[in-house]
């Protein structure tokens, strides 16, 4: 259906395209003078008509949803959804929508039956209404854009305002978007913190996201402090990054400073392709390698590993980070200005030395701004710690133990069925709230630095 | 640099300052070298790692591209199936059955025995019979041949991943079921051909069966839908702001806020898909449809970013030769820059939407890792996507999923491959240095 609504919108449009192209055409032909050329003409016709009526269109289709539930819900009769908390009418909701669609299951009270045919002409109700409307608006508009035509009607600027609209209102997707993002995690968390002390959640020691499922369930009351599971992500990072860093460094310095060319040839591609694997990948080659060979080179010194250490879901993300750093290592070195380079060679100094003395410090805030990134992204990272971390919350800082991370939380307590409305899955936003609060400060800071940095070369 | 040094020095040598230098030059030197060294071992670690991670895939992952099959001379009996009980019917048993008079030593009246014998062919090899039988009922009381999968341990077994050397009680097949099995490749009933099921089949508990199908076509789906919806989007809103948008407050604000899109971490998109598409927006889960918007959202400031770089390249000459000749700002940019721009804008989106592909956090918060027996037929039906799929067998137990993940894996690093193979061929092809 809604296939066809949309069908039927862009047929009527290219009806306006063509009628009004061949007005003014005949127009021109009748030896007036145009102010616009007739492809003009029909261009604006055409976007006047689909731009409205296809806005229309995904407003409808939006709103259409949410509304008719409502509807279904304050149209059951008194009484029959009786003390049920909002769970428990998601649940009358669900079984309506799925009598509607013709699975029954058992035999439902008549009410329910009912309700589901309600829902069902509603639905149709509301599919009609949509394909009426919109036939009725956009022949309307045509018919509008078709009357306009003449000698001296400005089509073109009518049809570079549209545009320049369109193009406005395209960049202000990113603006929508970090809206969307701050607004859904901001009103889930609130919904979080009703249900659990903000102090908890910021200072509590113990990470135990169970929710009972009977009111008189022993030790089932759930503990939601983030500590433990931000100290596990703090862990990780830092083994991430005692491999990245130096590795990632002193690659790009080679690279700039001493690689033959063919080298560099062949390393830049190399370390692209490493950039490039999905992180997916570097999970399962952490389970599949990484996390065997470090348990079985620990046995082999005697030393209990456990079997998802933070060292093989660490050292795996700084595999990942090596090309990150060294390219962002190589910009900064290649930006410092080739005076200072050539000035501390003339004085004598070696290559080593021009490097670590004058260029290094010169690239320091270029450097410092990539390792930020880095670590924004290795809070942030989620497959590899999915696959290869743990999923208990213990408050340690041993690497070779098993911690788990604000992500791996996020997915865990968010994959399979979730339903809004218990602090198990809030919490999840909770921590991704923290997520990206942390991240959003780390990235604004580095991207800060970097800009600067720029700015004092350019 | 050390020959510089060495040129300037053969002065007098008088100087204190010179024979500083000359004393310190080996150690000088010395560190140069190490420097050196590190570099190259750094250098030398990515590309180990590079080569362990590409080895150790294809190592386990290019089993799975054979599957052994079994050629079975299948009588139908009617007793087992009659006729008038189809679709249901004994099909296991006149699987076992026809096993039962090809091997030696087997007793058919004893329950264990055949128990046993039952799994040495596929799960699926049931189905399969039955969907033969089902299509043409004639076949009723004949023998047909059959070639189907065998099913994991003894696809393990052919393949030499069980060890026939360890303990009976360790290993997953008994000896009386190994020698079944040598029987059967006496005969001549055993074969290895390609795969195809990896490709052509869906998803499976039995990793004999198991396949790539309906991921395949979720990815597409969901690439597909992101595509429509980023490059558009992307494109109007590099146009607005390189050409048109006036330098104010508003300008940068959006610049700030499209280069933060692009580093916050992917599972938040997840988080926000999954409270605004299908929380308030009441859209379905696991549909590829609301992970091409997901991905859409994250694959746009990448494309905004390639974009502006493609229109930063194009020469002012060109606008000013179309302003001069009298085209609107619009005419100039439409007709004239953004055709010449359009190499690096492919590039760059199909960098994005290679970089989407590999996306898994955000699709797995949405559902589509959910297990799916069918291929999804729209974007809105329930579905996995590649990098999913990856995830979803990587988590499973049976030993045949271990190379199913990493041949997944294989398929899925040859897309990437190739989409940055067609954008390097394109921007090699149509680039022009000005």
């Amino acid at each position: 259906m809604t296939t066809i609504v949309f069908v039927t919108l862009f047929c009527i449009s290219v009806l306006g395209y063509v009628l009004n192209r061949q007005a003014a055409t005949k127009l021109r032909a009748d030896g007036t003078r145009l102010h616009s050329v007739p492809g003009y003409h029909g261009l604006y016709s055409l976007l006047s008509t689909l731009v409205p009526v296809a806005v229309l269109i995904v407003l409808w289709l939006i709103f259409q949803g949410p509304l008719i539930d409502r509807f279904t819900m304050s149209g059951l009769p008194a009484g029959s959804l009786g003390e049920l908390d909002a769970g428990g009418r998601q649940l009358v909701l669900a079984e309506i929508k799925s009598i509607s669609r013709g699975r029954i299951f058992g035999d439902p009270e008549a009410w329910k039956v009912d309700a589901a045919d309600r829902y069902a002409w509603m639905h149709a109700i509301s599919r009609w209404m949509l394909l009426g409307i919109v036939i009725v608006a956009s022949l309307g508009i045509v018919g509008f854009a078709r009357s306009r035509v003449a000698a001296n009607f400005r089509a073109r600027h009518g049809v570079e305002h549209i545009t320049s609209g369109l193009m406005l209102f395209c960049s202000t997707i990113a603006i929508f978007t970090t809206l969307g993002i701050i607004a859904a995690l901001l009103f889930e968390s609130i919904r979080f913190f009703e249900r659990v002390p903000i102090t908890e959640f910021f200072f509590g020691l113990n990470w135990e996201p169970q929710i009972p499922l009977r009111e008189d369930q022993i030790a089932a009351e759930g503990a939601f402090g983030w500590i433990p599971v931000f100290l596990g992500t703090l862990v990780i990072t830092v083994v991430a990054l005692f491999l990245a860093v130096p590795v990632g460094l002193l690659s790009a310095i080679y690279l700039n400073e001493f690689a033959p060319s063919r080298l560099r040839a062949v390393a830049k591609p190399v370390l692209e392709i490493l950039a490039g694997v999905p992180t997916v990948v570097y999970g399962f080659f952490a389970i599949l390698v990484v996390a065997p060979a470090i348990r079985s080179f620990g046995a082999s010194l005697g030393i209990p590993v456990s079997p998802n250490t933070a060292l093989a879901a660490g050292s795996v993300m700084g595999i990942m980070l090596i090309p990150f750093i060294s390219s962002f290592t190589d910009d900064a070195l290649s930006a410092v200005p080739k005076s200072l380079r050539d000035g501390a060679l003339a004085l004598g100094a070696t290559r080593a030395e021009t490097v670590l003395n004058v260029l290094f410090p010169a690239a320091i805030p270029g450097i410092v701004g990539g390792i930020l990134l880095a670590i924004s992204r290795a809070i942030g990272e989620t497959m590899i710690v999915v696959m290869a971390a743990g999923l208990i919350a213990s408050l340690t800082i041993n690497p070779l133990d098993s911690v788990t991370t604000v992500t791996v939380q996020i997915v865990t307590l968010l994959i399979g069925d979730t339903s809004f409305d218990n602090p198990k899955t809030l919490a999840a936003f909770a921590l991704g709230m923290m997520l990206f609060i942390v991240t959003l400060i780390i990235n604004v800071f580095a991207l800060r630095i970097v800009r600067k940095y720029r700015e004092a070369y350019d | 640099m050390a020959d510089v040094t060495a040129a300037t020095d053969p002065g007098p040598k008088t100087g204190s300052t010179a024979d500083a230098v000359r004393a310190s030059l080996a150690r000088r030197n010395r560190k140069q070298k190490i420097l050196q060294v590190l570099g190259l071992g750094a250098i030398s670690f990515a590309f180990l790692m590079l080569f362990i991670l590409i080895a150790s895939l294809v190592s386990s992952g290019y089993q799975a591209f054979t599957q052994t099959h079994i050629t079975l001379e299948v009588f139908i009996d009617p007793e087992e199936v009659p006729l008038e009980r189809l679709p249901r019917g004994g099909f296991d048993d006149v699987l076992e059955a026809s096993l039962a008079s090809v091997l030696k030593d087997v007793d058919p009246d004893d329950r264990a025995t055949m128990r046993a014998l039952g799994g040495l062919p596929s799960n699926g090899a049931q189905f399969r019979l039955r969907d033969r039988v089902v299509e043409d009922p004639d076949l009723i009381g004949q023998t047909i041949t059959m070639t189907v999968p065998v099913s994991d341990p003894y696809d393990q077994l052919n393949k030499g991943l069980i060890d026939r050397r360890t303990p009976e009680e360790n290993r997953r097949l008994k000896d009386f079921e190994i020698a079944w099995f040598d029987q059967l490749v006496a005969m001549e009933a055993i074969s290895k051909p390609l795969n195809t099921g990896l490709i052509s089949n869906p998803d499976s508990r039995f990793p004999e069966l198991a396949g790539l199908k309906g991921a395949l076509i979720g990815s597409f789906w969901a690439l597909f839908v992101c595509f429509v919806i980023s490059f558009p989007l992307g494109i109007g809103a590099a146009i607005y702001l390189e050409e048109f948008a006036p330098k104010n407050k508003f300008s940068d604000f959006v610049e700030v806020n499209i280069n933060n899109l692009a580093a916050v971490p992917s599972v938040v998109f997840g988080l926000l898909a999954l409270a605004v598409f299908i929380g308030w927006f009441g859209l379905p889960r696991s549909a590829p449809f609301v992970g091409g918007m997901t991905l859409a959202l994250m694959t746009m400031p990448t494309i905004i970013i390639a974009t502006r770089a493609a229109l930063k390249a194009v020469p002012p000459s060109i606008r000013e030769a179309a302003l001069g000749v009298g085209a609107s700002k619009h005419q100039v940019v439409f007709g004239h820059v953004l055709p010449l721009a359009m190499p690096g804008i492919l590039t760059g989106t199909i960098i994005g939407l290679a970089q989407a592909l590999g996306e898994t956090a955000p699709l797995l918060l949405i559902g589509m890792n959910a297990f799916i027996t069918s291929a999804p037929s729209g974007p809105f039906d329930s579905a996995t996507a590649l990098p999913t799929q990856i995830f979803i067998w990587a988590d499973s137990p049976e030993r045949g999923f271990v190379s199913r993940t990493s041949a997944a894996i294989l398929v899925l690093l040859g897309f990437l491959i190739t989409m940055n193979a067609v954008s390097i061929y394109l921007r090699n092809k149509f680039e022009r240095n000005w």
